[in-house]
């Protein structure tokens, strides 16, 4: 057993972090005049905001808003002001490091580190078998990157089991989009948000988690747009909408059922759009009979007036434009809350043209290109699919190997922490993602982490997932390499190199060719730079449904970036998919399901009475290994709280401020309570990017959905009360290292 | 067409602070915000508002300086004090009406927003204009502001009997020309989620 850590948490916290860093490399006089500034993009979430960054004396020093770039036109959140921080940052890993009982991490010469991970990789499979390898990576990796992280898994270790974080974001979403649309992307770019005369925005925290997005819905409201939200909190941008409907968590069905039968009985369906457009709609129209206000609203947890009312803004309405995100896409049942939401978009046919469509919100920075290169388990290259034939030939042919020898579909992220755990999966090549934060049920994550036979880890900093590697590899930020990702919109962009990674470390794709080479299949591995990979991208992605052939960076430059499918050079793009009602299932049509609402994997009881419900704050990033050693940030968002309704706590007898232990059956977590009123009385929310004693995903379920495979952090049962201040063993070591103030 | 300025609109606020870190990046004050992001009421709502500067047309600021430190370009953006001059005795942090000045005892001096002078001078628009995710800050012509607004822009304020007026204009209510500043509670049951639940049985039922 070597993967547990090597030293107690808080000695690897001293030398690794996080550290807060508070000023600009060299201070803040040491900037003055730049020597240049790099026209690139943000390396959070998937807006991807274009921002110009700063650079002297080969560091990155500070930041310029880039008002050129159409999506964002210079503004940021306070993520992408202080991102820049990063490159120079004390905790940057500058060497290989090697795991040593007792001792910590020893540094070693990278052809040491790559020679025995090689070596490792080579024992394992040998052991065990190919499958015992497995490979997580993750949605802020560029397209280039994600592409060969698929390949290295395909062609070198030959192991199905690779999946990605985004299963942990968008697969929801994405398994909807591609059973009603047949293609998995968000219809329309953002410029229609404003076009809409209604909005409707289901359990998407939007000035938190897409805070550019805000203004697309205020520049519809300034038009006389009306605005729908749905979510179990009052957020910043719910504030002032026109109708907030404070939903239940997992309730949404409800909701969205319930709108179309009372759009069914005033007649706002356009029954031409869906004899001639659609098919399913008779099983939609036998379901939601009984979905009426009155039964729609005991299941949302809602007065039936505000599902009546949402029926009235959204039914008559000329055009419209729908969004969701996590809060209705984090659920056992996320596919099918997905799929009533988009019933309500079919229903009325309004989609594809000028102000009517749909979008599901990206989290990641390259959520929507990160799902589509070959990363996932069950896709290759060009989101196509890994068990049917003809897609597998494309593929292998580019690669160069037999259509035999690529592996089927493999096991999803969580599986493959189940299989570790349970012993099957032996070994494990982590990049890019940090589940000891962002999965469910910790406690389980970490005894299978400490299962592991070998464990290599690339990363930038040592996050809390790397504590327990037997090899660290240093890599690199985004603002140290080059490539493309795919913002929210389907929009390919390039990310431009501003500074060389800090010496000692390297760009994460020259590392996965190292290892690939010493893994003796160098010779699939010969990019020189991240534009090969690309131009073997293009390839690769060429007939496929996310086809990227017609992009060059050229082309990305020129046009401030390029909507896929662009499948020739002289295509221009897509910006708006499904005009003209053209679908891209064979029959053309868009499909409709029929959605029956379900009960939560676990609902309170007497036991554990209480609703968490989890999410992100707007000043940190997913599992916080890169926001919380940024200082800003740091001081914007200290530390997580429960945040709980006066009448719930004063039932428990808990007073603002209070410290309490929110427990459910699978763990428990220490934090204050914030008492507000912009809560359900019934749910308690706590963010999750913090580590140890303060994970909110200490309580949370490990209930997958039946077909996305996602977890379910949006509902699970705690019981709660008021302790005193913590002394656990992480309780007085820094907030951002999972202590408490 | 007229020149730009600030307008702030309180209903598109976020809260998100971005303006808030992007005001502490400026070469001039370095690590220090000089705009001020306001929770109103936490417990009872997400409501927040950004205060910048309003540059007064007849700043109270430098009107209660006794040593003749603040001044106001002839363009009529109010400056930070004049370093040799501040005598940090903190009159304009106490009276400036919108908060807007602070205190700074490690320098000794009082700083506050400058319209992002050394941007605006230039054509650029201020930082916390340009990155402000929401528009609740914007830099704009009152021509701009009319043409994509449903708000009416307000620069006259009532402050109990005081009038001032400023550069700067927050965005209010079609119909309104004037904002009337009051003390007190404001309303909070609006912003109760659970009063929206109404009845209860709308809640699970083992609470």
């Amino acid at each position: 057993m070597m993967a547990k850590l090597p030293l107690p948490h808080a000695t690897l916290v001293e030398r690794f972090g996080p550290h807060p860093s508070h000023v600009p490399p060299g201070g803040w006089t040491a900037i003055g005049e730049p020597d240049r500034i790099v026209k690139t993009h943000c390396c959070f979430c998937g807006q991807q905001c274009g921002i110009q960054l700063k650079v002297k004396n080969e560091r990155v020093v500070g930041f310029e808003p880039w008002e050129e770039f159409p999506f964002n036109r210079g503004k940021l959140c306070p993520k992408g002001v202080k991102r820049y921080m990063q490159d120079e940052h004390p905790d940057r890993l500058r060497s290989p490091l090697e795991r040593v009982e007792g001792e910590g991490f020893r540094e070693i010469p990278w052809d040491q580190a790559l020679d025995r991970a090689a070596r490792e990789i080579r024992r394992i499979q040998g052991a065990y078998g190919n499958d015992a390898f497995a490979v997580l990576s993750g949605s802020s990796l560029t397209n280039e990157k994600a592409y060969l992280m698929g390949k290295f898994a395909r062609v070198v270790l030959r192991t199905a089991n690779i999946d990605y974080n985004g299963r942990l974001c968008m697969v929801s979403a994405a398994a909807a989009s591609k059973k009603v649309f047949g293609i998995d992307r968000s219809a329309n770019p953002w410029s229609d948000i404003p076009k809409a005369d209604v909005v409707l925005v289901a359990g998407a925290n939007i000035g938190e988690c897409a805070p550019i997005t805000t203004d697309y819905l205020w520049e519809a409201r300034e038009r006389g747009a009306k605005l729908i939200l749905l979510d179990p909190r009052m957020t910043p941008v719910a504030r002032t909408v026109d109708l907030f409907i404070p939903v239940r968590p997992g309730g949404d069905i409800g909701v969205f059922n319930g709108m179309l039968h009372v759009m069914l009985e005033r007649g706002w369906i356009d029954r031409k759009f869906i004899a001639e457009r659609t098919s399913g709609w008779e099983e939609v129209e036998a379901a939601i009979r009984k979905y009426t206000p009155e039964y729609a609203g005991k299941i949302a947890g809602v007065p039936p007036k505000l599902i009546v009312k949402a029926a009235e803004l959204w039914g008559p309405a000329r055009t419209s434009f729908l969004l969701h995100s996590r809060g209705i896409e984090h659920h056992s049942k996320g596919v099918e809350n997905c799929l009533a939401a988009i019933n309500l978009v079919l229903a009325t046919g309004r989609i594809g043209r000028e102000g009517c469509g749909y979008a599901m919100i990206t989290g990641q920075g390259n959520g929507q290109g990160g799902r589509e290169h070959g990363q996932k388990c069950d896709q290759l290259p060009g989101a196509r699919d890994i068990e049917n034939p003809d897609h597998r030939r494309h593929v292998a042919d580019v690669w160069g190997v037999s259509e035999a020898s690529l592996p089927h579909k493999g096991l999803t992220y969580v599986e493959i922490i189940e299989a570790i755990h349970a012993g099957r999966i032996k070994g494990l090549f982590l990049i890019c993602t940090n589940p000891l934060v962002s999965l469910p049920h910790r406690t389980f994550v970490r005894e299978a982490l400490e299962r592991l036979e070998f464990f290599i880890a690339v990363d930038f900093f040592l996050s809390e997932t790397a504590q327990h590697a037997d090899v660290v590899l240093p890599g690199s930020l985004m603002e140290e390499d080059e490539g493309t990702t795919t913002n929210v919109e389907g929009r390919v962009i390039l990310h431009r190199k501003a500074v060389e990674p800090p010496s000692g470390a390297r760009v994460d794709w020259r590392i996965v060719c190292d290892l690939a080479d010493r893994l003796g299949a160098g010779e699939k591995f010969r990019f020189r730079s991240p534009r090969d990979i690309f131009e073997e991208l293009r390839l690769a992605s060429k007939g496929g449904i996310a086809d990227y052939h017609g992009i060059t960076w050229e082309k990305i430059e020129r046009m401030h970036g390029v909507f896929w499918p662009c499948p020739s050079p002289d295509h221009t793009g897509t910006p708006r998919l499904y005009e003209g009602g053209r679908f891209a299932h064979p029959d053309g049509k868009a499909h409709f399901h029929a959605v029956e609402w379900r009960p939560a994997a676990e609902e309170p009881d007497e036991e554990y009475p209480i609703i968490l419900t989890t999410g992100r704050v707007v000043a940190h990033y997913l599992s916080g290994s890169q926001t919380r050693r940024i200082g800003g940030l740091v001081e914007q968002a200290t530390q997580p709280t429960c945040e709980m309704h006066p009448r719930l706590a004063e039932k428990l007898g808990i007073g603002d401020g209070d410290f309490v232990r929110v427990e459910s059956r699978r763990g428990a977590l220490t934090v204050r309570a914030q008492v507000v009123t912009t809560i359900r009385p019934d749910t308690v929310f706590v963010p999750y990017h913090w580590p140890n004693d303060r994970a909110a995903n200490n309580c949370t379920i490990r209930a997958l959905d039946p077909v996305s495979r996602i977890p379910e952090y949006k509902v699970c049962a705690v019981r709660i009360r008021r302790v005193e201040r913590p002394d656990d063993e992480t309780a007085s070591l820094p907030p951002e290292a999972g202590g408490v103030r | 067409m007229s020149e730009r300025t600030l307008f702030i609109d309180g209903s598109r606020c976020i809260g998100c602070q971005a303006c808030v870190q992007a005001c502490a990046e400026c070469d001039t004050h370095r690590g220090r915000p000089m705009i001020h992001l306001e929770t109103i009421r936490r417990r009872d709502s997400v409501q927040t508002a950004p205060q910048v500067c309003m540059h007064c047309e007849d700043p109270i600021c430098a009107r209660v300086c006794p040593a003749d430190a603040i001044k106001k370009t002839s363009d009529g953006v109010v400056q930070s004090s004049l370093k040799p001059r501040c005598i940090g005795c903190s009159n304009c942090v106490l009276a400036c009406p919108f908060g807007v000045p602070k205190y700074f005892a490690e320098i000794d001096q009082m700083m506050k927003c400058d319209l992002c002078y050394d941007r605006t001078s230039v054509g650029k628009m201020p930082m916390c204009a340009t990155v402000c995710p929401s528009g609740a800050i914007t830099f704009a012509t009152p021509e701009e502001i009319g043409r994509t607004r449903k708000g009416t822009p307000v620069n006259r304020w009532h402050f109990g009997r005081e009038e001032v007026r400023t550069k700067v204009y927050a965005m209010a209510p079609p119909g309104r020309d004037l904002i009337q500043v009051t003390t007190g509670r404001t309303p909070t049951d609006r912003t109760d989620v659970a009063a929206m639940l109404e009845p209860e049985s709308l809640l699970n039922r083992h609470l």
